[in-house]
């Protein structure tokens, strides 16, 4: 059975497109088919960071309108064969996503076998966002340890578990994760930023995954590669254990503590 | 880390943000699915209370409580300390 995963925030620009796309490729990489949505309507991006921009003819909004069929506007990844970009409209029409639209095109992604759909939420808690977590079965909340993105994230699981189809028809609850991103254990050591456990403790959610701040990630985004796919970076290796988390295996966390560094290097930056 | 910020730390403010949160966001919740005339309300309580003792809107707490199909609106107000005269 296909599993509806958003990815959301409330707070703009605190990585859930970044987290979309990684999470997606990480999913499909293991052999599962995977479509990833983008719901920022107007803002379309998701398609720079999984680098097929260039590639965009149809979109979600021609889909749901039915100027194109959905098998049209999906874009195959070139790098793993099981991995679908549904871009999102240009349009400024705020409106052109409806409920029922959008229901529709969820239904034919689950009908043609696709296991895992990410919905790629847009800031905000208004229509767009309203939608992308409308048919979810779990949702990744994507949080920066600061005091306004965890604000903004509690009103998010509010909305979860009210404003949602699995509430409205009494169903289970929609499963909640927290991942914790821009991560910067020195400055958390340094008492700068709230800890992991500190976050935790006051959204009361379970942890899916902590990730660091680190350039890479910019330059991931500067070359179109979902940045789990990078090698071997700090970064990818702990959306790496986020998605092997969400499919249900037990891995600790890591990256909590800044790597030891010599006299050296501490005394002359870096 | 640099040399220069070796010596000129920023303070450890870390836990002051877990505190701000811990409060906001516990009233968030319990104003959440009360009734929309929650802030009405607290807005209307201030003023009133403020004709006869100065109070900050800090010091004003509402909260609803839902316990066994009873609703019970807890109302605190912390009074100003009483100035030597
Ligand atoms: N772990 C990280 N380390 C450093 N920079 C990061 C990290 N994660 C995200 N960023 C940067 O943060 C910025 C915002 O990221 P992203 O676009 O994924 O956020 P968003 O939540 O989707 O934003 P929006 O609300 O506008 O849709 C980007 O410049 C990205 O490179
Ligand atoms: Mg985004």
């Amino acid at each position: 059975m296909a599993e509806i995963i958003v990815t959301t925030s409330g707070k703009g620009g605190v990585g859930k497109t970044t987290t979309s796309a990684s999470i997606a490729s990480g999913i499909a990489r293991r052999g599962k088919k995977v479509a990833v949505i983008d719901f920022d309507i107007g803002l379309r991006n998701l398609d720079l960071i999984m680098g097929c921009e260039r590639r965009v003819v149809y979109d979600f909004v021609n889909v749901i309108q039915g100027e194109s069929t959905l098998k049209q506007a999906l874009i195959k990844d070139k790098r793993i064969e099981t991995l679908f970009v549904l871009a999102a409209s240009q349009t400024r029409d705020k409106d052109a996503l409806s409920l029922e639209g959008v229901r529709k095109v969820l239904d034919e992604l689950i009908a043609d076998g696709f296991d895992y759909i990410i919905c790629d939420s847009p800031a905000g808690i208004e229509k767009g966002a309203h939608l992308a977590m409308y048919f979810a079965d779990r949702a990744i909340v994507v949080v920066n340890p600061e005091v306004s993105s965890v604000r903004d994230s509690d009103r998010i699981l509010g909305l979860l578990a009210s404003k949602t189809q699995r509430a409205e028809k009494d169903e289970s609850k929609v499963k909640e994760h927290l991942l914790l991103t821009r991560y910067s254990p020195k400055r958390v050591a340094a008492g700068e930023m709230m800890s992991v456990d500190d976050v935790k403790e006051i959204l009361g959610i379970e942890v899916i995954g902590v990730i660091p701040e680190s350039p890479d990630v910019l330059a991931a985004s500067n070359a179109g590669t979902p940045v789990i796919l990078n090698a071997e970076s700090d970064v990818s290796l702990a959306y790496e254990d986020a998605v092997a988390r969400l499919l249900g295996e037990t891995v600790p966390l890591r990256f909590l503590e800044e790597p030891k560094k010599g006299f050296f290097a501490r005394m002359f930056g870096g | 880390m640099g040399l220069l910020a070796f010596f000129r730390r920023s303070p450890a403010t870390a836990n002051i943000a877990k505190e701000r949160l811990r409060i906001i966001v516990s009233q968030e919740r319990s104003a959440r699915g009360g009734p929309d005339y929650l802030p009405l309300l607290r807005r209307e309580l201030l003023e009133v209370i403020r004709k006869y003792v100065n109070v900050d809107p800090e010091a004003i707490q509402i909260n609803l409580e839902r316990e066994e199909g009873q609703e019970v609106l807890e109302l605190s107000v912390q009074l100003p300390e009483k100035k030597a005269v």
